[in-house]
Formats: structure tokens, sequence, C-alpha cells
């Protein structure tokens, strides 16, 4: 008898590391994860829905979340098999709260819930935005303060973080966000949804400078602005209808080029004039490999390193989540307790 | 609501005159009211939100709700701005709990409204964006009301 306790204290001081098991299913895809102390990522289990949604050319909630929660039993079950983990073997639970659609949050968190509920393990809410910050963490060793490029579908913000808890948001865009823009010019030259990895791909085949089209500085502040790039877009569209591929190439690639120009200069100015040692893109945009290339750049020289995640870890996944939730906890043991129940789904939350 | 008397037809040249005639309307429109607002795509539809918004003393940026699909301000009356665009068909709304808002005591603003006429209230005041071109919009306000 004495000598099991000893066996399973022994256990568990051996088990000095922490899995997280998080659940994230703010908008499109359903996913889960397990990470382990923060940076290991056990699985990362993503069951894209984009087949569903292609025809629609874009995102119909009510399907979401239907989908999310026939999905989601099904990928939780996955990510703990592919981690080659019990539920048993989980410390934390993790899931995000918002900012996102209301309908699919809430499968993700009910889900979470009820796990955390019947195995009594703890669970904490997590700001999607912060997710998406956090996916640097996973793959780069990186400590704050730094200056982040927040770019997603539904977010465009430049953000100052001190520390782990401490978030200030200079600047936002003041109309349409820059996935979203490069997701109503991929519509509205028929290329299909998402818009994003499309036009990536199809403006390496074009010329940048083909058309000139408006750069949205708005000097002297730290917002964005990105319905005028779009209107010009309908605007040239207008009086010159693509006419080959070659041309699409070229005003996809032109948009682009607008875009970039403006996300990287202004973002490199405002480290430069706020001494910011680091800058770190975050959200599905930063997956862009022109964004990229110009950043790095364009950053030689000015003595700021820059951080970005893998492509798969730039648009929405579990393991970003799972990472911002070990960073909250740090190596705090959490104990579970009924009150972690009472979050509510905020689909505006902010950082 | 007494919007009959809106009915008109309004011409304007840049971005800005949309806005002051948003603000403008902004005192016609009370609690409880819906107005829904097509056309394509840079029409001008979340400008002349932005318009009406200032106009009942939002303080907050207005912003595309195209991503989040509503977004929630407040003013002198509570605003929401629904953004359509990403739902196609005839989609269970409930979810959203669109009743709450549409039925409810502040002022809805749709985008991309075309899409759910069958769950639309029976009157709203109708707004149509036409682009002439890159810096005219033709602006068609109808009193909408379906018989039943
Ligand atoms: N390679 C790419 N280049 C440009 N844009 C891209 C690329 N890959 C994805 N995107 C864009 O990123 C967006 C999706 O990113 P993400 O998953 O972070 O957004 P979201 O979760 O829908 O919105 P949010 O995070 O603001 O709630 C889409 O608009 C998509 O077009
Ligand atoms: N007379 C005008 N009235 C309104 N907008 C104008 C006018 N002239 C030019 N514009 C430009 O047209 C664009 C309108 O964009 P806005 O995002 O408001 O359109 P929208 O109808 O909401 O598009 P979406 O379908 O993407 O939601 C802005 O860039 C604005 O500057
Ligand atoms: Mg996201
Ligand atoms: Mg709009």
């Amino acid at each position: 008898m004495q000598n099991l306790h000893l066996i399973t204290s022994l256990l568990q001081t051996n088990k000095d590391f922490m899995n997280i098991l998080a659940i994230e299913t703010s908008c499109d895809e359903a996913s889960a994860s397990v990470v382990q102390n923060g940076r290991k990522i056990l699985s990362n289990v993503i069951s894209s829905q984009i087949h569903i949604h292609a025809k629609y050319g874009g995102v119909v909630p009510e399907l979401a979340s239907r989908h999310h929660l026939e999905n989601i039993n099904f990928v939780v079950a996955e990510a703990l098999a592919k981690a080659r983990l019990r539920i048993n073997d989980i410390d934390t639970l993790a899931v995000t709260q918002g900012p996102g659609l209301v309908g699919s949050l809430l499968a993700g968190i009910m889900a979470a819930k009820t796990l955390s509920l019947i195995y009594r393990l703890p669970l904490l809410p997590i700001n999607h935005i912060e997710g998406h910050i956090y996916a640097n963490f996973l793959e780069h060793r990186i400590k704050p303060p730094f200056l982040a490029l927040v770019i997603s579908g539904g977010h465009t913000e430049l953000v100052i973080q001190r520390d782990h808890t401490h978030y200030k948001i200079l600047g936002r865009t003041r109309d349409d966000a820059v996935g979203e823009a490069y997701d109503k010019v991929a519509k509205l030259l028929d290329l299909g949804y998402p818009g994003g990895p499309v036009i990536d791909k199809l403006a390496k085949k074009g010329d940048p400078q083909y058309i000139k089209f408006p750069r949205p500085y708005l000097t002297g502040s730290y917002d964005f602005s990105f319905s005028g790039l779009k209107t010009s877009v309908v605007n040239y569209v207008s009086k010159h209808p693509a006419s080959s591929v070659q041309h699409l190439a070229d005003v996809v690639a032109s948009f682009q080029q607008a875009v970039i120009e403006v996300l990287v200069n202004k973002t490199i100015q405002t480290a430069l004039k706020l001494k910011m040692k680091k800058i770190v893109l975050a959200g599905g945009v930063a997956a862009n490999s022109a964004l990229r290339g110009l950043f790095t750049d364009k950053i030689r020289k000015t003595g700021i390193t820059l951080y970005y995640p893998s492509p798969v870890l730039c648009t929405d996944n579990a393991a970003m989540i799972g990472c911002a939730a070990y960073y909250r906890l740090k190596n705090k043991k959490l104990e579970y307790n009924q009150k972690m129940l009472t979050f509510k789904a905020a689909p505006n939350l902010q950082l | 609501m007494s919007i009959s008397k809106l009915n008109k037809i309004v011409i304007t040249k840049s971005a800005a005159e949309t806005q002051r005639f948003g603000r403008k309307l902004a005192r016609q429109l009370k609690p409880g009211d819906l107005v829904c607002l097509s056309g394509g795509l840079g029409a001008g539809k979340t400008c002349l939100v932005q318009g009406i918004a200032r106009g009942l003393q939002v303080k907050d940026y207005v912003n595309s709700p195209t991503f989040k699909i509503i977004n929630e301000y407040a003013g002198k009356i509570p605003v929401y701005h629904f953004d359509l665009y990403r739902l196609e068909g005839l989609t269970d709304l409930r979810e959203l709990g669109y009743e709450e808002y549409f039925y409810g005591q502040g002022l809805s603003l749709v985008e991309w409204a075309e899409k759910i006429i069958p769950f639309l209230p029976k009157q709203y005041l109708r707004i149509e964006l036409r682009r002439v071109d890159e810096h005219t919009r033709k602006i068609i306000l109808t009193d909408w009301r379906r018989k039943k």
C-alpha cells in the first residue's frame, strides 16, 4: 500500500510537464490540439470546412456551428489520439471565448465545458486574437515587449504587447480588415474563397507595378483603411474587365503590392518610432509570402528582429490557443472548480 | 415610424458627402427602425452607416461588420450594424438572435439584407446605393411595406 503511494507520487514528481488540450471554433474551422509545456505541439487537428463553404463564397454561420457540433467530438478524439494521450493525461483545458461568430464560439465552449465538468479539469477561456499572437511562441523564443501586427479576416491591428498580460492597441482598421479585402477582391474576380491563398499564389505570376493602386497610409495615425483600395479595384475592373489570366494576375499582384507596402512600411516606422526591437506578425494574412518577403527585405539594417509563424499556425488553429493558455498559467497548477464554467461566449471580445 | 416622407433620390459626389447625408438621415430614424442597405461591393453601404452612426453620436469606429456579421454600438440610441454578405440563402438566422435586434429598442442597419427578405419585418426603409462612377453614388430611399 505504502509502495503504491510512493510510486504514484514519484510519477507525479516526474511529470513536470503540462499538457493542455485546447479547442478553437471561432469561425470556419473546428480545431483541437494538445500542447505540451506551451511549445511542443503533440497534435493540432483542424477540420477544415472550406470545401463546404467554398460554394457559398463565404462562411454560413448556422452551417458552420451545426457542423462544429457534429465535428467537435471527433476533432477532440483525434487530437488526443494523435498525441498518443488519454484525457487523464491532460492537465488543463483551454477554449476560445471570442471574438468570433456567436454560434461557432458556443459550439467549442459547450464541448470544453462538458469535458471540464466530466473529467474535473480546469478550463481557461482564451482571447482568439491573443491566440494568433501566441502562435509565434510555439516556434520562436520571444520575450515581450514587442510590436505585433495582427492581420486576419476580421482584424487589422497594431498592438504593443508589454508582457504576458498587457496589451495596448495602437491602431486598427477604420473600415475593412486586410483579410476581408483579400476575400472581397477575390470574390469580385471570381477567384473563390478564401481569397488570401488564391491571390497569394496568382500574384506570383503577375506584375506588382502594373496598376498603381492607392496606398492608404493615414499618415499621422496608427490606423489602417482598406475599403478605398477595395473600391479602387472595383473601379479598375469595371473599366478594364479581366481579359486574360495574365491580366488577372497583374491586377491581383498590384492590389497585393499596395496592401503589403502599407502594412510593412507602417509597421516598421511605428517600431522605429517607439523603439521596439521586435516585430511579430499574427493572423491568417501573416501567411502571405509576398508580405513576409517584403518585411524581411525592409527590416534589414533596422536592428529589428522579425517573427512570424509557419503558415498553418497563422490561420485559425487550436495549438495557438493552448500556447496562450500555457503562458497565462506559466507554472501555476490550476485546480478545477465549478466557477470556471460560468464564462460566456464573447463575440466582441477585445484584447 | 414615418419613413414614407423619406422617399427620395440623392446624388453624392464623395464619401464625405454620403456620410453627411447619413448624419442628416439619422435625425429621422427612431428606436425600432430597420434600414436595409443594398448595392454592390464598394457602393458605400458601410460609408453611409458610418454617417448615420455619427449622427447618433456613436463615438466608436464603425468598421465593416463583414466578418463578425453584427457590430453593436452605443449612441444616443443603440445601433446594430449587420452585414449579411457572408450569409447565403435562407439560412436559419435565429442563432444570431436577429429577432431581438430587429424588433428591439435600437436602430438596425443591415447591409446585404436582400439575402434574408422572407425574414424581414413588414416595414423598413430600403436604401439602394448605385455606383455611378468613381466618386458618384446614387442613393435611392424607399419606404418598403410588405403586403401580407
Ligand atoms: N497566404 C495568404 N495571403 C493573404 N491572406 C491570407 C493568406 N492565407 C489566409 N489569408 C487570409 O486570412 C484570413 C483568415 O485568417 P484568420 O483565420 O486568422 O481569420 P479569422 O479567424 O477568420 O478572423 P479573426 O481572426 O479576425 O477572427 C482570410 O481572410 C484569408 O483570406
Ligand atoms: N459618393 C460616394 N459615397 C460613398 N462612398 C464613396 C463615394 N465616392 C467614393 N466612395 C468610396 O467608395 C467606398 C465605399 O466603400 P464601403 O466599404 O462603404 O462600401 P460597401 O458598400 O460597404 O462595400 P461592401 O460590399 O464591401 O460592404 C469607399 O472607399 C469610399 O471612399
Ligand atoms: Mg482568426
Ligand atoms: Mg460594407
